[in-house]
């Protein structure tokens, strides 16, 4: 397939994985990025569409390992090419989905149906998770060699716990041959025991059932524990408690083949925005304290955190219009996190490397993912953004088929221009390019 | 804005104190040989109750009555709850009635907000939620300690206050420790700390409330002493190793408040378990002002229903 060759000139450079940032013009070619220059180099070039990114960043195409794209199965929630459309649209050119399905993608078949859908949509590249237990209940082992084969790039039962260490540890086992992680979403739920917001003061006050904190903590624990035991890779997913950055941190100390990703509700939003049981801010885990959160900024800025993920989790009004503790889990975050990430960079919270390592190289490492990468030769996923354009989120913004965003309403800093996937413009000035 | 009462949080002193005189000049309506005003004549009040309810149902019904307003009971067992509407189509689809104030009692925390944020010109009254607040029955608590504290120059306040028992699951417990953080009342909370957690004393922080483990040292030298519900089946829950082992530390028993808390009186939400939270002894003796309590309950809220119902009505006019 033959694709346009790009010159994006002008901009400012940003690439954590080859540690370069500055001024550079960049030619793309062929589904990579060809050529990275001093400003102008290109200028005789011809056969090149060019792009001003005078005043702009030129990122990585962010990855995301941790999408819900509801589809098969909750297709009025979201589907693969919504998801995959927002997720460029938000500056992800790689998006890992979850397998909590319906039915879960514990086979072959169920995969290739996710990657043929992705095809046909032709915006990012998903990456499907292959479940740890058949259908995620827990009792048997998941055909990882043929999900593998078939294209999952890790494995995990996010949404629930693997309680059985039995079946952890065998997981572990057999992964490792297949060199994949297993993203662990982390919860005892004799702990958590229907907790729907962090146990505190706030929950005692709320008279809402409290997580507290250590349910994560303790299966955090356990798994770095079998990681250190049988040298398997885990990912732990959402970290939310500045226990749980503390125990990885010490495990990485050691060692241990372990990974981690925060999503940026948890950096910016704290267990007081559900004080007034507003449904829109209720997550899992669930929003922390102020101390919690210190934990975790410690752990993005000296790298034990290697990974934003957004844990886009899209939900129809309806299963959020209800009791609080009745009310469905998560947020969107394939349009959000990027810039939210921006406007902690420029706040001088995060270095701009540290924020595109957390929203690309670091993402790649963890699964071992090409991309997240401008150095020449590499897939030539790339984010032309604008730093410094305020905008308005609003429900219009929004490509998912769901509106489940506590950030509608509010300006986020960061606008997301052209996005480019293996070469191919997928969203110019802000919007889809025609044929996606 | 429509005025609600969702809960004791929130509400100032005076604000308090205007539920409480509304409910004494009601008192006296239920002494009558006809116990009937006509001052809610014309208005509809309708009570949706998703969890069962005996006494708080009867007394707010009652209190409805007696002020002639048209009640409507609504209870979950016979609602299209069962039918799997939602909590906002039920209330909205009452709304589209009419009536003037919606009593809510709900399993869950927040339900009686919820439903206040989503109605656009109905008053609700929170009749509990999950273990959230219990207004009525905080202000019900209120009056009766105003009637026993009648000769006390300051009232009830300055009242050194008691909270035996399940703090953690109880919203009469939230309710009625926020009302006497605002009057000022030293508030302890007794009871072991599966039960009674120390954050509690953050949660009220800006009152003076202070968590107690052992029942003689929590009890002594208090005005007043609250016994909440212990629920059966909190063992199971590991709340408790066992309801014996739990009434052996925590039942409230005359030889003890004799000997710590002499001049003490004693309330109960109900319904009681006897010989668990509380001595029969104690429940049936002369410190008790349980059924008194169960007794203001109908003033209290012929207050609120009288308050709300009304506040509805001044805003009528101001609109036009």
């Amino acid at each position: 397939m033959s694709v346009e060759s790009f010159v994006i000139e002008g901009g400012y450079l940003i690439d954590a994985k080859s540690q370069r940032e500055g001024r550079y013009d960049v030619l793309l070619q062929d589904g990579v990025v060809a050529a990275v220059e001093s400003p102008g180099a290109f200028k005789t070039a011809t056969d090149v569409v060019r792009i001003n990114a005078q005043e702009k960043w030129i990122i990585p195409g962010c990855i995301d390992l941790h999408v819900h794209l509801r589809e098969p199965g909750e297709e009025w929630k979201e589907t693969i090419r919504t998801g995959s459309e927002a997720a460029v649209l938000g500056g992800y050119t790689s998006i890992c989905c979850m397998p909590n399905t319906k039915p879960a993608n514990d086979s072959a078949e169920v995969t290739r149906f996710i990657l043929e859908k992705a095809m046909d949509a032709g915006a990012a590249r998903v990456l499907p998770i292959g479940a740890i237990s058949v259908a995620r209940h827990g009792k048997q082992l998941a055909p990882y060699t043929e999900l593998a084969k078939a294209g999952c790039v890790a494995f995990s039962d996010d949404g629930d716990p693997v309680v059985d260490a039995g079946l952890m540890r065998r997981a572990l086992e057999w992964c490792l041959m297949l060199g994949l992680p297993l993203a662990c979403h982390e919860e005892d739920r004799n702990l958590s025991c229907g907790g729907c917001m962090n146990e505190s003061p706030l929950s005692l006050k709320m008279g809402l059932k409290g997580f507290p904190g250590v349910a994560e903590d303790v299966m955090i624990a356990r798994d770095i524990e079998l990681a250190r035991f049988t040298k398997g890779k885990i990912h732990i997913c959402h970290v939310s408690t500045a226990r749980g950055v503390e125990l990885i941190r010490r495990a990485k100390n050691d060692g241990i083949a372990v990974t981690c990703e925060v999503a940026p509700h948890h950096l910016l939003l704290n267990e007081e925005c559900v004080s007034a049981y507003d449904t829109n801010f209720k997550m899992m885990p669930p929003l922390k304290s102020h101390e919690d959160i210190e934990g975790l900024l410690d752990g993005l800025k000296d790298e034990t955190i290697d990974a934003i993920a957004s844990d886009h989790a899209p939900h129809d009004k309806d299963s959020k219009l209800v009791e609080f503790s009745r009310a469905t889990v998560g947020i969107l975050g394939l349009q959000t996190s990027l810039p939210l990430l921006v406007e902690m960079c420029l706040a001088g919270q995060l270095s701009r490397q540290r924020m595109v390592d957390l929203l690309s190289a670091g993402p790649a490492r963890s699964f071992g993912l090409q991309g997240g990468s401008l150095a020449v030769g590499s897939i030539a996923d790339v984010v032309v953004l604008d730093p410094n354009r305020q905008w308005a989120f609003s429900e219009d913004a929004i490509r998912s088929k769901s509106k489940n965003s506590p950030f509608v309403g509010r300006n986020l800093l960061g606008a997301v221009e052209d996005v480019f996937v293996q070469g191919k413009r997928v969203v110019h000035q802000g919007t889809l390019c025609n044929g996606v | 804005m429509v005025d609600h009462l969702l809960g004791i949080y929130g509400l100032s002193k005076q604000e308090i104190y205007r539920y409480l005189d509304t409910a004494s000049s009601f008192v006296e309506v239920s002494e009558r040989d006809i116990k009937k005003v006509p001052t809610l004549r014309g208005k509809s009040i309708v009570h949706v109750f998703f969890e069962p309810s005996t006494r708080t149902l009867a007394s707010f019904d009652i209190a409805g009555k007696r002020l002639s307003a048209d009640t409507h009971n609504i209870s979950a067992s016979s609602s299209s709850v069962k039918k799997g509407e939602t909590l906002l189509d039920t209330v909205r689809t009452l709304e589209s009635m009419n009536p003037d104030v919606l009593v809510i009692r709900h399993s869950e925390s927040g339900a009686a907000h919820f439903a206040a944020r989503h109605l656009s010109r109905t008053a609700v009254i929170n009749a509990g939620d999950g273990a959230h607040e219990h207004p009525t029955q905080a202000l019900l608590d209120l009056l009766t300690l105003q009637q026993h504290f009648a000769d006390r120059p300051q009232g009830i306040e300055g009242l050194r206050v008691g909270f035996v028992g399940d703090v953690l699951h109880s919203r009469v417990a939230r309710s009625a420790i926020w009302a006497h953080c605002a009057l000022g009342n030293s508030v302890r909370l007794v009871g072991p700390s599966t039960l009674v957690p120390r954050e509690l004393e953050d949660v009220f922080a800006v009152g003076n409330v202070s968590v107690v483990n052992n029942l003689a040292k929590g009890l002594e030298g208090l005005d007043v002493v609250v016994c909440l519900r212990m629920q059966l089946e909190r063992q199971d829950q590991y709340f408790v190793p066992s309801i014996d082992e739990y009434s052996k530390e925590y039942c409230v028993t005359e030889d003890l408040l004799r000997a710590v808390a002499p001049s003490s009186v004693v309330l109960h939400p109900g319904p009681m378990n006897r010989g668990v939270e509380i001595a029969g002894e104690v429940a049936d003796g002369p410190r008790a002002r349980i059924r008194q309590q169960v007794n203001n309950g109908v003033a209290v809220r012929m207050a609120a229903l009288y308050l709300l119902a009304r506040s509805q009505e001044s805003r009528e006019v101001v609109g036009e």
